[in-house]
């Protein structure tokens, strides 16, 4: 098998495991929306780190975290509905990204590897950060669990009982900033909300307690990576959507077997 | 004698905008007392619970909570997105984990032990409320903070509901704050009224409260209470700031 196999395997299969929980929270708190709009804005932290020639990942998370704060703030002022304003934020980002990357002269960014990723982007470098950053981020989920899932549940309860509901809010967001970074050479910045919501949403359905749904949504995302990464090898398919369609072949089979199996019986 | 204070809001105003939601409240909240916060929608009942809670910053005024103060909170509904799966005991065991004994007992105590493994997406209203409650006595509170507590219940499970609230006040001796639209339901068990449009209308004893003018303008006799609310009177106007021209007071010891 091809290195540059390994290491997409290993590196998607890494970030699938992290996306499970995080995809948890996402369709909970029905952050899906808030989830595209940090994702796209992705392509705009690759522009700003090449122009002031940053490390690429860290560029992404820091343009993610800034726009998530942004974010933030003008929710609270109440300017504008949510919605509206995700929207404004989610394609400007993008927009903003797209036209910073042509302005670029001197550099050639492969835009198609970008937004719908590519199976040769992961660098043994790469894989390191995504190791490295991915077991930071298992770690803190671990330990910020529960005091995330009473902010979840209700703000003002959690808020009450003693916990500091603006800081978990800021962890959570800055976690998601993590794995966009992460998922975004492999499967591409349009399409990485997906790998966090699909799983999950998936996960619901085999589910007893938050902690069985988190550990799915992992198996599942991970599974969607082996998959899509296999169909984007044999078929020289974009690896992104391969993984979307993996993802998607097993929702329906998740939410339809059960039926299946009453009608068998 | 009077009991220690728990809490004392002094000056409390709240802006949202342009728009008074509260004005110049001044309350304290005692130990070993059950204050009942009634009037009609829009009054801003809620809004002086997360004042009073410390959820919402006042525009003006002072909060003041005793040090360490432990608040058992039941916010008015609670809404868990059904993509969670949660159970009753997973519920109760958050943020801290508990003992089984603990949790028992605070199920115990609401009446509700048979719900321990049962999804909090399939509970009654009734039945949600009991979980609440038991959840905010899993803190050991000094002070119980109940937000219309049988919204959403039906009439046999409210005169429950008032009556375990009753009991647990008896056996744990803490302080309740509650937020009701009915009265004449709470009036056994409470020690003092607050009447709140705004500004706080009148305060004191429930029996002062129910004789006072201004009480029945607000509730009518006590046999229309609940339809009396949708037909709001006040004996004193207010004038374009909102500020009271004319009126009197059943007790000034909350009045601004």
């Amino acid at each position: 098998m091809a290195d540059f196999l390994i290491y997409a395997l290993v590196a998607g299969v890494c970030v699938a495991v992290v996306a499970g929980p995080l995809g948890a929270f996402v369709v909970w708190r029905r952050m899906a929306y808030f989830g595209d709009t940090l994702a796209h804005s992705a392509l705009l932290g690759v522009a700003l780190g090449i122009i002031f020639d940053l490390n690429l990942n860290i560029a992404v998370v820091l343009c993610c975290v800034l726009i998530s704060i942004a974010l933030l703030a003008m929710q609270r002022r109440k300017w504008i509905a949510t919605d509206t304003l995700l929207g404004i934020m989610a394609h400007s980002s993008l927009s903003l990204g797209l036209v910073s990357v042509a302005l670029l002269d001197n550099v050639r960014i492969d835009l198609q590897a970008y937004l719908f990723g590519d199976l040769l982007a992961i660098s043994p470098n790469d894989l390191v950060w995504i190791l490295v950053g991915s077991a930071a981020v298992l770690i803190i989920l671990t330990r910020l669990w529960h005091p995330l899932l009473a902010i979840t549940i209700n703000e003002d309860l959690a808020q009450v009982e003693g916990i500091n509901v603006g800081r978990y809010k800021l962890a959570l967001m800055l976690l998601i900033a993590m794995v966009i970074a992460g998922a975004m050479k492999l499967v591409g910045v349009l399409l990485i909300t997906s790998l966090l919501i699909m799983p999950a949403a998936a996960a619901r359905r085999l589910s007893q307690t938050p902690e069985q749904m988190a550990v799915f949504a992992s198996l599942i995302g991970a599974t969607a990576v082996i998959g899509g990464v296999a169909l984007s090898w044999n078929l020289d398919t974009p690896v992104g959507p391969s993984v979307v369609v993996a993802a998607l072949i097993l929702f329906i089979l998740i939410f339809v077997s059960p039926s299946l199996i009453r009608q068998g019986r | 004698m009077t009991n220690p204070d728990l809490i004392r809001l002094s000056d409390v105003s709240l802006n949202f905008g342009s728009q008074s939601v509260l004005q110049n409240i001044n309350l304290h909240l005692h130990s070993d007392c059950i204050t009942t916060l009634i009037g009609p929608n829009g009054a801003g009942k809620s809004s002086l619970v997360k004042v009073l809670l410390r959820l919402t910053k006042p525009s003006n005024g002072n909060v003041w909570h005793q040090k360490g103060l432990r608040i058992g909170y039941m916010p008015q509904k609670l809404h868990i997105d059904s993509t969670m799966p949660l159970s009753v005991e997973r519920f109760l065991n958050l943020p801290i984990k508990h003992t089984d004994r603990v949790i028992d007992e605070s199920l115990d105590a609401v009446g509700a032990r048979h719900l321990r493994r049962a999804s909090f997406h399939e509970l009654s209203g009734g039945e949600a409320q009991r979980v609440l409650l038991a959840r905010a006595l899993l803190r050991d509170p000094q002070l119980l903070v109940l937000d219309e507590p049988v919204q959403g219940v039906d009439v046999n499970g409210q005169t429950e509901l008032y009556r375990l609230i009753s009991e647990i006040r008896k056996q744990r001796k803490c302080s309740i704050l509650m937020v009701s639209h009915d009265l004449h339901l709470v009036m056994a068990s409470t020690d003092h009224v607050i009447c709140l449009n705004q500004h706080i209308c009148c305060s004191g004893h429930p029996e002062l409260v129910t004789s006072h003018p201004e009480y029945l303008g607000l509730f009518g006799p006590a046999q229309a209470a609940s339809l009396a609310l949708y037909n709001h009177q006040h004996n004193h106007q207010h004038d374009l700031h909102g500020d009271v021209v004319e009126g009197q007071e059943c007790c000034g010891d909350h009045h601004g």
